[in-house]
Order: structure tokens, then C-alpha cells, then sequence
């Protein structure tokens, strides 16, 4: 059944870039909400802000003006060490490169998020070897990345993101790696995050394929939201 | 923690060369180091052993070593017939008035001479030096020309076989005997009846005297009574104090100038340290940037990349303190230029020294590390991941 809350509240929102003396728009006057247990796909072409606009939902970066209320709480004004915390609560992350450290097994790469948690090293395993369940890896939990496939990798990833059990998973490009059958693996995975576990997802792709997954699209273009279907745009 | 600290050390692992070569350079900074030490500490500890802690040496005020020392035969007189002076089996007091001077001896293989200190010794000094025992040969006949050498100058120095003669204050002396001083100073001396040693070089005083207290207790009171006994000019010390003083200004020297080279010297290794981290920085952008997005605090990545270099200088420290510890099976022959003759000793190993390089190579491993570490943990995290 779908939620209604309201888990993202953007208003107003300003980013651009300085280069040299010359200062570019990134983000003009973004304005939308995000309900809870959305999966939201934001497309656009390359340039088009919407990386941006998804590290400032994340948290990772900071706009010029206007504010992002995430479950009440304006995250542009906290400063970087609560920022930091709040990430780990509230943020899962996904990567088109997996961005898995490579001197650590998958394991010890799911278990990262929670070493910044108060839990002891047995509840760790327990969270560690439920998202490897949920992702279906559990047998190659002492593999390190380079012994894994791109696919196995984004998997390893998306355990990652989901062990500390947030209420927002960000995926950037998730699949722009993948061949297309670990690209519909990840996307189902992602698919079922959502629907099963109700977790909010903002995606952002250049692939329709890929964004049929989401509930919904919002399409950016130079910095500005569009508004209308994003399958018109495309 | 313990997933940080083996993120950091499988980081190392994983750059095998690398690692190796900077560990290398701090290993050869801290070798230097713990050497001079070592050093330092061996020539300290070797006169240190040849006190012994319930022994008085009496030398002339201000003389600083036996050798500029003399006191004469009354003066000797005086302090002989001291109280607190202990009695040997027989109720001898154990007290020795001895002479000490230098002559030049050849070392073995060159065709320099080295001062060496002939010590005039008298029957009770041999029990006053509980450490030194017949090696070969037999004691010296008191009233004779007979000299027994030590063990180091048996080593070290030619024409000291048993049997054979050596010239100086216009006499002949033979060679009876080689004594074994452990790990002393006596090692370095030879030793003659002081009577003879005396007459020969025309000396009318004696070096120093030496004696066995009954109880240590009574030294300060002692001390007290010869400096201050208006017939005496006399300097009244532990031996043990006595001959760490001998070792100060040797041991500060070596320290000052050891020291002083390995802060040059560590220079490079910590630029050496620097550079791979400064590398190892720029390699891992990305690695930082997910770190940082999944929520660890700059000071996490801080001390990651500080734990790295902290691990890089401590493998540097164990390769060098391994490696300086081989020297402990090589001695050294010198010249101790506060008393102008030469001295045998070890490079000495100490749990101190095991420290002071463990917290010399970490301060080279902080510096080293430290802006590098700052570089990683101050940067922009969606600038970091956007690194290839």
C-alpha cells in the first residue's frame, strides 16, 4: 500500500559551479517533494544537474540557497559532523563504480556503515550477514572485490547501502556499469528494496530501461526542472 | 578500530614495493640512531662496571681522573686509616693506594699508538676488583718488573704476549699474566706493582686511593670528614659515580654528534614517508569520498592515513633495531678522551633505546604522514568521488 508522508521537502534550490571569474548555474529554482517509499528515477542529459541535485539530497554537498527538509530536518543547515552522522543514519549509497574498497572483503565493506553505530561485533555480523541474504552473496562474503563480477560488485554495494537500515537509498547511475543481465539483477534488487522493504530510492540514469523500475521520473534539463512525464522528454 | 587499522595495513600490503623501499629509508635513520646509542650506552655501562657500588675512589680535588690526580704518601697516609673502612678476613683493611699512568702501545694492524693507562696496583687491589680474574699466566710477584695485561689489550695490541717485554719508564717489564676484567674497563689496562711503577717513572705521589666501606652508609659522613679535614685536598667519590663521570663527556659527544646526524639524516625518510603517502593519497581520491559520503568524520580518515604512515615508520623502526642489534657482537677499541686512553667496549642494547628509536621513528612517521592525512581528510567528498 502506498505511503503518502512527505520523507523530502526541496524548496527553492540554487547550486552553480565557479570557474575562473566565470560563476555557472548548476540548479535553478528546484522546488519538489519526495513521498515516502517513492522509487523516483531523475533523468536528463549529461550536465543537466542531476547528479548535483542527488548529492545535495544526500547530503554530500551544499547548495547555494534554498533548503532540503529530509523527515523535518533542513539538512543545508546542519554542519558537517552532525551532516556526517545523519548520512550514516538516514543514507544508503549506490555508485556506477560499486566504489568497494579494495583491500577489504565484502564483509568488512558491508560492515563499514555500522562501525560509526554503537553495536557490538556479533549484532554487526547478524545486520552484515542479513543484507548479504538479501542481496544473495552470502557465500562469497570473504571475497574480495577484485574476485567478484561488476554485477556481484554493485550487489556487495547495495548490501552496503542498506545495512544500517536507512530510510533513503541514493543510486547514482547504478547499472551504467552492468551488462544487461546484471543490470536487471541490480535493478530488480532495487525493485524489490523498495516495494518489500519500503525504502525510498532516488536514482538517477540515462537509461529508460533502467527507469521503468522507478514509480516515477522527473527529468532535468540545464539545471531546471521539467515538468510533464519524463518519457515525453526522452 | 580494528577494521580501520587493517584497512591501513592491507593498504600497505597491497603497495608491497613501495612500502618496502620507505620502511627501508626509516629503517637505516633508525640503525643510525639506535647505533649511536648504543654506542653511548656501551662506553657508559663499561665504566659504570667498573666500579663496584661498595668502593670509595680518593683523587686529588679538581684532578677530575686519576691520571692529572696525586696525593702524597701522607696525605695517603691519613685516608688509609680511615674507620669506616672494611676488614678483609685477616683484619687487613681493604685499602689500595694506586698510581696510574699512560704509555703508547701499538695497535695490532696499524702503526699508530694509543695511550694506554698502566695501573700500579698493590696486593689488595685484586680484592677490591671482585670482577677481574686470572686469564693465563700467573700473578705478578710484588717487588718485580712483572706486568699482567688485560684481556682487550691482549686483543687489541702487540708486543703483550705472555713472555715478552715491554719498555717503559726506563725499565723493562714482562708479561706474566692476561686478566679478564668481564665486561670493564680493566679490560684495557695493564696492570704493574705500583712500588716499581713509582720508582720508574719518578712519580713521589699516588694516583688515587681506593677502598671498601663496611657500610655504605658511612659515605656521606666520610665525604664529609676527608674534603673538609684541612690536611687534605682530596675529592672523595662512589667508584661507580667515579667512573660514570669518566663516561660523561665521551657519551655527550657521541650523543650530541650521533644524534644531530640522524636528525639530517631522517630528513629524507620522513620526505621519503611523505611522498608515498602524498601517492597513496592519490591513488585512494575515491576510496576517501565513499568513505566520507557513507559518514565517516574527517577525523576518521585522518587517523587512517596517519595510522598508515604511523605503520610504515613502526616497520622501519623493527627492521632498523633488528638489524642495529647485530652490532652488540662488535667491539669497539677508542680512545676515551677524558681520561686520554683507549677503551674497550660494546654497542650496548637497552629496553630505553628500544623506546627512544620506537618514539623517534613514530615522530618521523607523524611528520611524514601528518599533511598528507590532512590533505585526504580535507577534501571535498563529491570532488573526491568524482575522481576516475
Amino acid at each position: 500500500m502506498a505511503k503518502l508522508e512527505k520523507i523530502i521537502e526541496i524548496e527553492s534550490l540554487y547550486k552553480s559551479f565557479r570557474k575562473g571569474n566565470q560563476i555557472i548555474p548548476v540548479l535553478q529554482n528546484i522546488s519538489f517533494d519526495i513521498m515516502d517509499g517513492e522509487f523516483l528515477a531523475l533523468m536528463g542529459p549529461s550536465g543537466s544537474g542531476k547528479s548535483t541535485l542527488l548529492n545535495l539530497i544526500a547530503g554530500i554537498d551544499k547548495p547555494d540557497s534554498g533548503s532540503i527538509f529530509v523527515q523535518g530536518i533542513d539538512i543545508t543547515n546542519l554542519d558537517e559532523r552532525t551532516l556526517s552522522r545523519w548520512r550514516s543514519e538516514h543514507v544508503g549509497f549506490i555508485f556506477q563504480f560499486y566504489n568497494l574498497i579494495p583491500v577489504l572483503t565484502a564483509f568488512e565493506n558491508i560492515e563499514l556503515p555500522l562501525l560509526m553505530m554503537n553495536l557490538s561485533a556479533k549484532d554487526r555480523k547478524e545486520h552484515v550477514d542479513f543484507a548479504l541474504s538479501i542481496v544473495g552473496l552470502y557465500d562469497r562474503k570473504d571475497h574480495y572485490p577484485k574476485q567478484l563480477s561488476g554485477g556481484q560488485q554493485q550487489r556487495v554495494a547495495i548490501a552496503r547501502a542498506i545495512v544500517t537500515d536507512p530510510s533513503i537509498i541514493v543510486a547514482d547511475e547504478p547499472t551504467g556499469d552492468l551488462d544487461k543481465k546484471s543490470a536487471e539483477d541490480v535493478l530488480n534488487l532495487m525493485s524489490e528494496l523498495n516495494q518489500k522493504f519500503g525504502k525510498t530510492i532516488i536514482m538517477v540514469t540515462h537509461d529508460l530501461r533502467a527507469a521503468k523500475y522507478a514509480k516515477s521520473m522527473k527529468y532535468l534539463d540545464k539545471g531546471v526542472l521539467i515538468n510533464g512525464s519524463a518519457e515525453i522528454f526522452i | 578500530m580494528k577494521l580501520i587499522l587493517l584497512y591501513s595495513l592491507r593498504n600497505l600490503i597491497r603497495r608491497k614495493l613501495t612500502t618496502l623501499l620507505t620502511a627501508s629509508g626509516m629503517a637505516l635513520v633508525i640503525l643510525v640512531f639506535s647505533a649511536v646509542l648504543m654506542l653511548s650506552e656501551g662506553l657508559r655501562k663499561t665504566l659504570i662496571k667498573t666500579g663496584s657500588p661498595d668502593n670509595v675512589v680518593v683523587i686529588r680535588k679538581s684532578a677530575g681522573s686519576e691520571v692529572q690526580s696525586g696525593i702524597d704518601k701522607e696525605q695517603a697516609n691519613i685516608i688509609e686509616i680511615s674507620p669506616e673502612i672494611s676488614l678483609n678476613d685477616r683484619g687487613k683493611r681493604l685499602v689500595a693506594k694506586e698510581l696510574v699512568v699512560l704509555i703508547g702501545l701499538t695497535k695490532k694492524g696499524t702503526d699508530k699508538l694509543s695511550n694506554v693507562v698502566i695501573r700500579g696496583v698493590m696486593e689488595m687491589s685484586l680484592p677490591l676488583r671482585s670482577q677481574v680474574r686470572l686469564k693465563e699466566g700467573k700473578m705478578i710477584r710484588w717487588g718485580t718488573n712483572e706486568i699482567i695485561v688485560g684481556s682487550k689489550i691482549a686483543e687489541n695490541f702487540d708486543g703483550v704476549k705472555i713472555g715478552s717485554f715491554l719498555s717503559f719508564g726506563q725499565r723493562q717489564w714482562q708479561v706474566v699474566g692476561i686478566f679478564d676484567g668481564g665486561t670493564t674497563g680493566f679490560n684495557s689496562e695493564i696492570w704493574a706493582d705500583v712500588e716499581q711503577l713509582k720508582q720508574s717513572f719518578r712519580r713521589p705521589t699516588y694516583s688515587s686511593i681506593i677502598f671498601k666501606l663496611s657500610d655504605l652508609k658511612d659515605f656521606e659522613n666520610l665525604k664529609m670528614r676527608l674534603e673538609n679535614d684541612p690536611r687534605l685536598t682530596v675529592e672523595v667519590k662512589k667508584e661507580m659515580q667515579y667512573y660514570e663521570d669518566q663516561s660523561a663527556m665521551m657519551t655527550r659527544f657521541i650523543k650530541v654528534l650521533g644524534v644531530s646526524m640522524t636528525i639530517v639524516f631522517s630528513i629524507g625518510a620522513i620526505l621519503g614517508a611523505m611522498i608515498t603517502m602524498y601517492s597513496a593519497v592519490a591513488q585512494r581520491k575515491r576510496e576517501i569520498g565513499t568513505l566520507r559520503a557513507l559518514g565517516f568524520q574527517k577525523v576518521t580518515i585522518l587517523a587512517a592515513f596517519l595510522m598508515e604512515s604511523l605503520l610504515l615508520s613502526f616497520a622501519g623502526c623493527i627492521g632498523g633495531l633488528f638489524l642495529s642489534s647485530f652490532l652488540q657482537f662488535y667491539t669497539i677499541s677508542t680512545m676515551n678522551w677524558q681520561t686520554f686512553s683507549e677503551l674497550a667496549f660494546s654497542f650496548t642494547l637497552t629496553p630505553k633505546i628500544i623506546l627512544q628509536s620506537l618514539i623517534f621513528s613514530l615522530i618521523m612517521g607523524v611528520i611524514g604522514g601528518l599533511i598528507p592525512a590532512l590533505k585526504a581528510s580535507s577534501q571535498k567528498i563529491v570532488d573526491a568521488l568524482r575522481t576516475d
